[in-house]
């Protein structure tokens, strides 16, 4: 099994990460070790197998739906790259805005 | 007798009794650190003043009579994965340098209510990926029995400072042998408890449904004491089980008659290293002399187990890890060169922690055209689609470490349309197979025994060049978290050359007091655990 460029290229995307020419190279070489290693579980019968996403027989938990005390404000920003006192500041969203 | 030579267990009695003051035993570890961490560098932050603060404080409660908690006065380090409010929590990671939790993860907060004194925090594998150390952002940590081996991982920074006196206990987390692994390569005891029996809350995520804390210490004696502590249901982890906690420490030391301790014979195959297999089966011996009966048993999709994990767990880390995107904390990556920074905005931590950027950074298309930095206007332009997209995509490429990067790739990719069912989904029903080989095996054993890793603590550097290698490195650990069970490794004996050997015993769900039991009965009946590396042995 092995990835091609474009693939490594277009799951950086979908990653957000971005990739410079030399990680390009890297990755599509290691992750097509990887992926190679782990598809080996194609030859394991798995015909009437569930999935199983949890080890455990877990249920869904619900609380009352009443307020409880949580992060202030200033202490929820208090790590935040940029914020103005309340709200998280990032980079325009639409049109090519300099801000950052 | 020293401080840092006495057990957990002698530590708060001394306190509990007067015969020691929390002060005295914080100092004398403190003055460990100091001498020695700079060739082991198991601690990414030390608090000296919080710890002497927290230790003069028990003291004085001590003389005023108020009750003392569980753990008065006992000093305990703690991985860098877990939130500590008033020091930093980095995981190892660029991404998190400097970065200030606002709150205490659950253990924390219960270790701090028990009185216990936390010293620092440790070093370990960036987000806890990797068995080496090698993955951190600051330096990888040296094996105390040989500096110029690694300690393993991902918790090595708590395995190593237990081993070298630095701490009496620590806090590690196991999500495919992280826990269990350093201890056995550092010659101490970790403790990888079942699924949801520790609350996660504060664990900083890496996969959700395999990542459990436990203790690491130099006995079972010292793991159930602070297992006692940390233990029990967590309304903020809606995974932490409800079961009560039993009192771990009094059920120690029991007969061994009767138990039924499985051996895989699949594990002694090829790579087993020869003198960790003599090791093993020592172990085996010692376990039939104390009354246990050994049976072989099977475990036919165990060969599965590192595959199974290379896909659950990357696929898991790849939805976690999405939240480190600059926006909320952690680090935010400079505007480009087109986009000049403002007067106003600042960093989440200092600029002098990120080496220079090697060339450009641009978002690989996948026709194969490469774009322009910052000169796309729109969705489907050329570069990125906003400035927003540049700098989650930039802030990530300079944040992460290699091994994050190749894990939240492996993971997007096995998640992503036309592969999900391929590797995810396939992965999950052979995760239900290895669960269902424990479930039979837990109907003709109690215990099953075997080796932790295929060898003693490898060379730094030996195979940090082969993601693949250090994946192998796996495989006696991931099947336990798998299956959501609970494991245990401890010392069984010493290569020729030095090295510690480590012994896994692993349980049914919730097992934990049978673990610590026949551990605490081997320990009794050897003394593996107490032998200590020359470096802590060194007089001052």
């Amino acid at each position: 099994m092995s990835l091609s460029r474009n693939d490594v290229a277009k799951v950086g995307l979908l990653a957000r990460l971005a990739l410079s020419e030399t990680d390009l190279d890297t990755m599509t070489r290691e992750l097509s070790t990887i992926v190679g290693f782990v598809s080996q579980l194609e030859q394991i019968d798995t015909t009437d197998v569930a999935p199983l996403a949890h080890p455990l027989d877990t249920q869904n938990v619900f609380r009352a739906d009443i307020p409880q005390p949580s992060l202030t404000t200033a202490q929820a920003l208090q790590s935040a790259p940029r914020h103005d006192g309340e709200c998280f500041l990032v980079p325009a969203v639409l049109g090519d805005s300099g801000a950052n | 007798m020293q401080p840092s030579d006495m057990s957990a267990v002698d530590l708060v009695t001394a306190v509990r009794h007067g015969d020691l003051t929390a002060l005295r035993a914080t100092e004398a570890f403190l003055e460990r650190i100091e001498r020695l961490d700079g060739q082991i560098n198991a601690f990414l932050s030390v608090d000296r003043e919080g710890a002497l603060r927290t230790a003069a404080a028990i003291d004085e409660k001590r003389k005023a009579g108020q009750p003392l908690g569980p753990l008065a006065g006992l000093p305990v380090a703690v991985k860098d994965a877990l939130c500590t409010f008033d020091q930093p929590t980095t995981c190892a990671s660029k991404m998190l340098a400097g970065f200030r939790p606002p709150y205490d993860a659950e253990v924390v907060a219960r270790l701090r209510a028990a009185d216990a004194v936390i010293v620092g925090k440790t070093n370990m594998d960036e987000f806890a990926m990797g068995g080496s150390n090698e993955n951190s952002a600051f330096g990888p940590v040296h094996n105390p029995w040989d500096l110029t081996r690694a300690p393993g991982g991902s918790s090595g920074g708590s395995a190593a400072c237990v081993a070298a006196d630095m701490a009496p206990v620590a806090i590690g987390s196991d999500t495919g042998g992280s826990i269990r692994q350093p201890a056995g390569l550092c010659g101490i005891t970790g403790l990888k408890p079942t699924y949801g029996r520790v609350s996660r809350r504060g664990l900083v995520a890496f996969a959700s449904s395999l990542d459990q804390i436990g203790p690491m210490a130099r006995s079972a004696a010292d793991c159930a004491l602070l297992l006692e502590t940390i233990a029990g249901h967590d309304p903020g982890d809606a995974t932490s089980l409800e079961s009560p906690v039993p009192p771990y420490g009094a059920d120690l030391d029991g007969p061994l008659e009767g138990v039924r301790i499985g051996r895989v014979p699949a594990h002694f195959g090829a790579g087993l290293d020869p003198e960790v297999a003599h090791a093993v089966e020592e172990a085996f011996a010692a376990f039939r002399a104390a009354g246990a009966t050994i049976i072989d048993i099977d475990m036919p999709h165990a060969d599965a187990g590192v595959a199974t994990y290379y896909l659950v767990a990357p696929c898991e880390a790849s939805s976690n890890l999405a939240r480190y995107d600059g926006s909320h904390y952690g680090h935010r990556a400079q505007p480009g060169r087109l986009h000049p920074v403002e007067p106003g905005g600042h960093r989440a931590e200092p600029g002098r922690l990120h080496p220079a950027q090697p060339g450009r950074l641009h978002p690989a298309e996948p026709g194969g055209h490469r774009a322009e930095p910052g000169k796309g206007s729109g969705a489907s332009g050329g570069g990125f689609e906003s400035a927003l997209v540049e700098m989650y995509c930039r802030s990530r490429a300079e944040g992460f470490g290699p091994e994050v990067k190749r894990r939240i790739m492996l993971g997007t990719y096995a998640l992503s349309a036309g592969y999900y069912d391929a590797y995810y989904a396939k992965a999950l029903k052979v995760r239900r197979l290895i669960r269902q080989d424990y479930l039979d095996a837990f109907e003709k054993v109690d215990l099953i025994g075997g080796p932790v890793s295929a060898t003693a603590a490898f060379k730094l550097g030996e195979k940090s060049g082969d993601p693949l290698a250090m994946y192998l490195v796996d495989l006696y650990t991931v099947c336990t978290n798998l299956a959501g069970v609970g494991g245990i490794s401890f010392p069984c004996g010493f290569t020729k050359g030095g090295l510690p050997i480590g012994f896994q015993l692993q349980a049914p769900a919730l097992a934990e007091p049978l673990l610590l039991r026949a551990t605490d009965r081997y320990q009794h009946l050897t003394d593996w655990h107490r032998r200590r590396p020359a470096i802590a042995a060194r007089p001052r």
